[in-house]
């Protein structure tokens, strides 16, 4: 806003200035979310390696901190090798889909009242139908390798990233039958003013339950990452990507993690609010607040690929399409009801 | 009862939740791994590392060309070429070991009369290529100058149980 007028002050025309302001921000977000996604995935290593008893990265950097640049760097100064058979645009085409799919997500998401890029009042089906696109980078990246091992993990995958968005999209129904609205910001404003409004401690509960099990499978992450399985298969459908393709997947990936951990934080933790509305609570900047609420969706992320063994693919499909979809449908009609019922204690 | 206790148990995802404390159990336990490059774990005097030709305190090597070792090798990763000395002393003229090839199983240590073929305590010689890990006779005798003391000292420690 500031940047805008001052632009507006050196003479430029209010479509320049605004344009330029947002692309400057666009950019500076991006570049922040960038950095911490180094650190968020340091944090996800050490978490894990703490369960087991063991230490992490700790060689570059104090306390390991540089570990995921040196990564990035070793990625980006290998050789991308790309397959004779493969597509050659497609496969490129594949890794840079996911990832800028991942950060175009965050355009909507508000880190405090205000800092939004985008504060459109479709907010919730802009991120729905982001994340369903997802989909595509997985199935390109699959089918343009070329190999039947990234075809099949690639609709392995798909199938699976499939099913779950069904039950995500009907909690995101309860979480909107009780805001009132498509705008996360409105969502947020909803939950206020302390830790009494948030939707975690609401009858949404076991629909929190169901969207955090959701993102894990939606995220391709532990328990429900058979597509990758370290341990027994390889990369899914990033057998063939090397260097820099490979870390456009990685990176989208850990994007998307934090972006569901950020959605879940605005849905149900309440985004940018102090969990108690009284003076040194209300004084810490509600940025602050936003990034403790993710980290804390985050750490539970990586706990649970610590102590959960991995899922069996008709389990998986079982759990998605046999509990976690009935059980969201018949809460969609609760909440309704709840809704209808208990107008004013609601709020919607 | 029991499929009632079963579906509440389901339900609470109780399972879960008792995954999560025992892990955070573990999660604030001490380490369990050795810090490794700044911590060593204790080593034993028969620790079998990179091979090593002694010498003498005088200076001359040990090594008097018998090649047992050379016979006794199940990996056949030494090679000897010997010949008398100017002095008439039976010596040897090459003395190679294919670090690739050696299964690190001691016997040529056991078998040597004179102590002078030993595996001493290192095991920090990775190399960047193969070629570097082919030693040569001058390479063992410096092993054998370098970890001289701590070779004399394990051969002492083991001595009483030979």
């Amino acid at each position: 806003m500031f940047f805008t007028n001052y632009l507006q002050h050196q003479g430029l025309s209010y479509a320049w200035s605004w344009t330029i302001s947002q692309v400057v921000l666009i950019g500076v977000a991006e570049v922040v979310l960038l950095v911490s996604i180094a650190f968020w995935i340091l944090a996800d290593r050490k978490i894990w390696a703490a369960v087991q008893m063991r230490r992490g990265p700790n060689v570059v950097g104090v306390f390991g901190l540089l570990q995921t640049f040196a990564d990035a760097m070793k990625f980006m100064f290998k050789e991308p090798i790309i397959p004779a058979a493969a597509n050659k645009v497609i496969f490129i085409l594949a890794p840079l889909v996911t990832t800028t799919l991942a950060f175009a997500g965050w355009a909507v998401v508000p880190l405090d009242n205000g800092w939004v890029a985008a504060d459109i009042n479709v907010g919730v089906l802009y991120l729905f139908a982001i994340s369903s696109l997802g989909v595509y980078g997985v199935i390109m990246g699959g089918w343009a390798s070329n190999s039947k091992y990234a075809f099949l993990a690639a609709l392995r995958s798909a199938a699976q990233m499939v099913s779950y968005e069904v039950s995500i999209g009907f909690v995101i129904i309860t979480v909107l039958l009780y805001a009132g609205s498509l705008n996360l910001s409105d969502i947020v404003r909803a939950q206020g003013p302390d830790i009494r409004g948030w939707y975690l401690l609401s009858p949404l509960f076991p629909m929190f339950v169901i969207f955090f099990v959701s993102a894990l499978a939606e995220t391709q992450r532990p328990p429900f990452d058979l597509l990758e399985a370290e341990s027994e298969l390889v990369a899914g459908f990033m057998v063939e990507y090397s260097s820099t393709p490979f870390l456009l997947f990685f990176l989208g990936e850990y994007v998307n993690i934090i972006l569901l951990c950020a959605v879940m934080s605005v849905m149900f933790l309440g985004g940018w609010l102090p969990p108690v509305a009284i003076w040194p609570f209300t004084v810490v900047p509600g940025v602050i607040w936003f990034v403790i609420k993710i980290a804390i969706m985050f750490f539970m992320i990586s706990m649970v690929k610590a102590f959960v063994p991995r899922y069996r693919y008709d389990q998986l499909m079982r759990l998605g399409w046999k509990v976690f979809l009935p059980t969201s449908m018949a809460w969609v009609a609760l909440t309704a009801a709840i809704v209808v019922l208990f107008r004013h204690h609601v709020g919607a | 009862m029991a499929y009632l206790d079963r579906a509440v148990r389901s339900i609470f995802l109780w399972e879960f939740v008792q995954a999560f404390w025992l892990s955070m159990k573990y999660f604030f336990a001490p380490k369990a791994t050795v810090n490794y490059p700044y911590e060593r774990n204790a080593q034993s005097p028969r620790f079998r590392g990179e091979h090593a030709l002694r010498r003498y305190p005088s200076g001359e090597e040990r090594c008097i060309a018998c090649k047992l070792c050379e016979a006794i090798c199940p990996a056949q990763a030494i090679t000897i070429e010997a010949e008398p000395r100017e002095d008439g002393s039976r010596r040897t003229t090459r003395y190679d070991i294919d670090m690739v090839k050696c299964i690190y199983c001691g016997f040529c240590q056991e078998a040597c009369p004179v102590d002078a073929i030993v595996e001493g305590p290192n095991l920090e010689f990775a190399t960047e290529s193969r070629e570097e890990l082919y030693y040569d006779k001058a390479r063992l005798l410096a092993n054998g100058d370098r970890w001289e003391r701590a070779i004399a000292r394990n051969i002492e420690l083991d001595a009483p149980y030979r």
